[in-house]
């Protein structure tokens, strides 16, 4: 890093109208076409775009490593002023992980998982500088320290799987950094991480490419954290870079059509869901191999016509790829669609109270049984207890491993609860599993579950499989009847009856997602219970599926318990919020209660580290040290005392935090006077010169 | 329940056929069984003699017959009948009892593997166990303590391969059942009150069958090598009927002298086993293009 002289063009990389493409046995397929981008010493770009429009293929272009079927059809990518075309293969080698580094998303995939962090990251000097064992050793100990990570020596000694996913995180962005890069190339570093992880990781790589002038390539989905890594944006589009900017002006004055209708996608947490619904880009992103001649985005785009977008590629016309964007008034796409009226609420349908669930987990060796200690307990569930009332949105909020997955799974009769009651619609159902209830409790609460390639029985076609509900739930047993039904509901999540012969192989993750709705919705159902219904989903996708939810549950006055860890869409979403962390309940209260102080500190937290799409809002940075504690053994008193910023002392690791109510059945658990609570300043806050 | 089943399997049937066509050696194998399948259907048209007549014995072949003056085109065995006749007829043995016991240990292996992976608990305890103890036991023992105590007969072959070959599949099965169980549309018809039985036949096992149907052509091949194994060991169908390993056995003695007699009947054998692995290979090599 340091050898490099300032006297070096300003620009590291540059990569001029680069095209790749993949061949495969149904014919060449373009996966980039046409990519233009400069990165400048120290500077920090974004990639944008959903998945499949070849932001990853630009960094393994970057690095010329495309596999045996990719290869660059076109334009130059130079390095230093040096083309890498020209490089052989041991000058790529010199190049790669010591002047343009790469971090992957998994880190659980990128680490070697039988050798220590040590020796993994020992062999970045060792290879690339030669130096001593002992002179690799203190490098890379000294470069654990500098990505934060405690007790260096001790992680130097373990293996991967014995540290935390933030912890192996860390020590990729280490195993990088240790080549001294010129560029670092982030592949969604922080997707497969929990939102308080992520932000301590976003704020590493921005301080380290500061100390080290790194200019660095950041690739996501994930617009809000845009806003806050980056100091450009590129947007692209089935291959295609179709905007690009400085990020202010990408996010307060879109140009590209795009670039505008994702940002439409995102739920700011400003925005109410009666007032101002998400607007989904219509239509579906076109296959590679038929995308349409002309504008790739004209058959989803209002402002399509024919005569000027659909001819010929359309060239950058000062960093936007759109023929008509000085014609567009982006005044005439208002933001949000159409206002919807409220939502009436009804009686209480839903009433956990106390609810637990404990899994046994036995240790038969023979030190366990010495020591007396076979069985112990992991309390996925203690103690929760919350209500919903008929036609009201339930949004339960937490981080992997805080147990909301388990308590939908006790909800849903697929797990029986170990103590407390769960009463829905007047009877007694924690205690009786899902093969014990009766054809009506069971049409009554269904569930929608998060992955869209494994809820569906990939041998059975659509209507199959919707029609088997049909039969059972809906109590319909003639054929001409439950197919009528079948087609109705096809209808409802807004899909072509001719699906209900397909298989789910040939449907997109979104259409899958709308399948498993209709699915739910067949038995006619009071409740569902949603857990992360669109986690797995694309921004545009997301938006599209949100609203069908909502729609549907408006219209059928449904009760809708939804599990998230993304806290926009539950403000979006939310009537009320239950927020928890390693099996108990934190907070509880209105979605605006949670939202505004008083807060519990982890809910302080959790919403200061959600990226916000919106360069207008400004918000309070909380970063939360050490990781999750284990279930197997959390701490006696409160379970977040171990990372709480706000801890008062020994009282938090001693004894259970006291519930403090305040006005509109906001509950906090803290040990916090609840004037001590109310003090706290809002995290997210309009910025006020900007409105 | 039997409709959703059927025409999910005939639509992917034919989906796996037309891929197969972009597989070489799938189709060297799929031509390699339809030609023995073929001999085996028209036997009485294409056999030029009687598999049990006395012609002439110890004719080399191509030599000419002394009666009619025809060609012997694989020569005749010690007791003078045409081995290219009962090459021709043995095949029905083959591709009746191989297929037939294949299937058998199918069935059997499919059900304990599904009961053990979807129930676990004592079931899998139960299950696994007995498994585990009759592969312990060296297999061919296993065959000659079966057709010993029963007999030599089709029916007691069918018997002894599936015996001995179905707890290899129920672990095949297990295995893959213990997967799957845990997908969410295998919860999705929990919170619908499906029975065990339909998960298991409806959800899990149609959703197993890639791994299934490529192990199921190694394994027929297998089959045809021990249907050759019992017959020369004297414990496969009962003489004077026409069967491959019985013919090995018969020329065996006259090996050094006669190697046509053993060598005809083992290129059969081994042809239609390639057929079957190369089969195999090609279904794999499909399934993993997709």
């Amino acid at each position: 890093m340091t050898e490099i002289s300032h006297s070096e063009p300003a620009s590291v990389l540059e990569i001029e109208n680069l095209s790749v493409s993949y061949s495969t046995r149904a014919g060449e397929i373009p996966a980039v076409v046409d990519f233009s981008l400069n990165l400048a010493r120290g500077e920090s770009v974004g990639l944008v775009g959903e998945s499949g429009c070849g932001k990853s293929t630009v960094a393994m272009a970057i690095m010329r490593y495309l596999g045996a079927n990719g290869g660059i059809v076109g334009g130059k990518v130079r390095f230093h002023g040096r083309d890498m075309a020209e490089l052989d293969a041991p000058a790529l080698r010199r190049v790669r992980g010591a002047q343009i580094a790469m971090v992957y998303q998994e880190p659980m995939a990128a680490l070697n998982p039988s050798l220590t962090i040590g020796e993994q990251l020992r062999e970045v000097p060792l290879v690339h500088t030669g130096c001593a064992p002992s002179e690799a050793h203190a490098l890379s100990v000294q470069m654990l320290r500098d990505v934060h990570l405690p007790d260096p020596d001790r992680i130097m000694a373990s293996y991967p799987h014995q540290i935390s996913g933030g912890q192996q995180q860390r020590a990729v962005i280490g195993m990088a950094l240790l080549g001294r890069p010129a560029v670092l190339l982030l592949d969604e570093p922080t997707t497969a991480l929990d939102v308080t992880v992520e932000a301590g990781i976003v704020e590493l790589i921005a301080e380290l490419s500061r100390k080290f002038g790194i200019a660095s390539l950041y690739i996501s989905h994930n617009l809000g954290l845009m806003l806050e890594v980056c100091d450009r944006i590129g947007v692209m589009y089935s291959g295609e870079l179709v905007e690009q900017g400085d990020t202010e002006t990408i996010f307060s004055q879109p140009r590209h059509p795009y670039t505008r209708g994702l940002l439409d996608c995102i739920p700011l947490p400003h925005a109410d869901k009666q007032e101002r619904p998400l607007r989904a880009i219509p239509g579906r992103l076109p296959l590679p191999q038929e995308r349409p001649s002309g504008c790739g985005f004209g058959p989803r785009c209002e402002s399509f016509q024919p005569e000027i977008c659909g001819v010929g590629p359309i060239p950058m016309d000062e960093n936007v790829r759109c023929a008509r964007w000085r014609d567009i008034d982006p005044r005439d796409s208002k933001p949000g669609g159409d206002s919807r009226p409220d939502n009436p609420l009804g009686d209480t349908i839903l009433e956990v109270a106390d609810l637990r669930k404990h899994f046994a987990i036995r240790n038969n060796s023979l030190r366990a049984m010495v020591a007396g200690r076979t069985v112990r307990y992991v309390k996925a569930n203690e103690d929760l207890t919350f209500d919903a009332r008929k036609g009201e949105t339930v949004a339960i909020v937490g981080e992997s491993g805080c147990g909301k997955s388990t308590l939908a799974r006790v909800l849903m009769g697929l797990e029986t609860a170990t103590g407390g009651t769960v009463r829905f619609q007047d009877a007694e159902v924690g205690g009786i599993s899902a093969g014990d209830r009766s054809p009506a409790q069971l049409g009554a609460l269904q569930m929608i579950f998060q992955n869209p390639d494994d809820t569906l029985n990939p041998s059975l076609s659509v209507g199959a499989q919707i029609g088997r509900v049909v039969r059972k739930l809906g109590a319909e047993t003639d054929a001409a009847k439950v197919r009528e039904r079948v087609r109705k509901l096809l209808d409802m999540v807004k899909l072509p009856a001719e699906f209900a012969a397909r298989r789910p192989r040939q449907l997109s993750g979104g259409q899958k997602q709308r399948v498993a709705i209709a699915r739910a919705f067949a038995g006619k159902p009071a409740a569902v219970i949603a857990d992360e219904p669109i986690s797995a989903l694309d921004v545009s996708v997301a938006a599209a599926i949100t609203e069908l939810i909502l729609d549907i549950q408006r219209e059928n006055g449904t009760t809708l318990v939804f599990i998230s860890h993304d806290l926009g869409a539950v403000r979006y979403l939310a009537d009320r919020v239950v927020v928890m962390y390693l099996g108990r309940i934190m907070e509880r209260g209105s979605t605006e209660a949670i939202f505004s102080p008083p807060y519990h500190p982890y809910t302080e937290a959790l919403l200061s580290a959600v990226p916000i799409a919106d360069p207008t809002v400004e918000k309070r940075r909380i970063v939360l040290e050490g990781a999750l504690p284990s279930a197997l053994d959390p701490p006696k008193g409160c379970p977040f005392s171990t990372r709480c910023p706000r801890r008062i002392g020994a009282i938090c690791d001693e004894e259970a935090p006291p519930s403090r109510v305040f006005p509109g059945g906001h509950s906090i658990s803290c040990h916090l006077s609840v004037d001590a609570l109310e003090i706290v300043e809002p995290v997210i806050a309009l910025k006020v010169d900007a409105s | 329940m039997s409709d959703i089943a059927n025409n999910a399997h005939g639509a992917s049937l034919l989906r796996a056929i037309g891929l197969l066509r972009e597989s070489w050696i799938g189709m060297i194998g799929a031509g390699l069984i339809s030609f023995w399948v073929l001999v085996a259907l028209f036997a009485p048209l294409l056999a030029p003699h009687d598999p049990l007549a006395i012609l002439q014995p110890f004719a080399k072949p191509g030599a000419l017959h002394v009666g009619t003056g025809s060609t012997l085109w694989l020569g005749t065995d010690n007791l003078g009948r045409d081995i290219l006749s009962r090459i021709i007829w043995g095949s029905r043995t083959v591709l009746i009892y191989a297929p037939l016991a294949t299937f058998c240990a199918y069935a059997v292996g499919i059900f304990m593997g599904l009961a053990a992976g979807y129930h676990r608990g004592w079931w899998d305890m139960v299950l696994s166990r007995i498994g585990d103890i009759i592969l312990s036991f060296p297999v061919l023992v296993l065959y000659i303590i079966v057709i010993a105590t029963f007999g030599a007969s089709g029916l007691n072959i069918v018997i002894a391969i599936t015996f001995a070959s179905a707890p290899g599949i129920m672990r095949l099965v297990r295995g893959l059942t213990l997967d799957l169980r845990n997908r969410d549309y295998v919860a999705a018809s929990h919170t619908r009150g499906e029975s065990a039985f339909f998960i298991m036949l409806v959800e899990i096992l149609p959703n197993a069958r890639g791994p299934l149907i490529v192990d199921a052509c190694v394994r027929l091949g297998y089959v045809i090598i021990t249907i050759g194994v019992l017959g020369f060991l004297g414990l496969g169908l009962p003489p004077p009927d026409p069967d491959w390993g019985g013919m090995v056995n018969e020329g065996r003695s006259m090996a050094m002298i006669f190697p046509h007699m053993t060598i005809i009947p083992c290129v059969a054998i081994s042809s239609l086993v390639l057929g079957f692995n190369l089969l195999a290979d090609g279904l794999r090599e499909v399934s993993l293009r997709d």
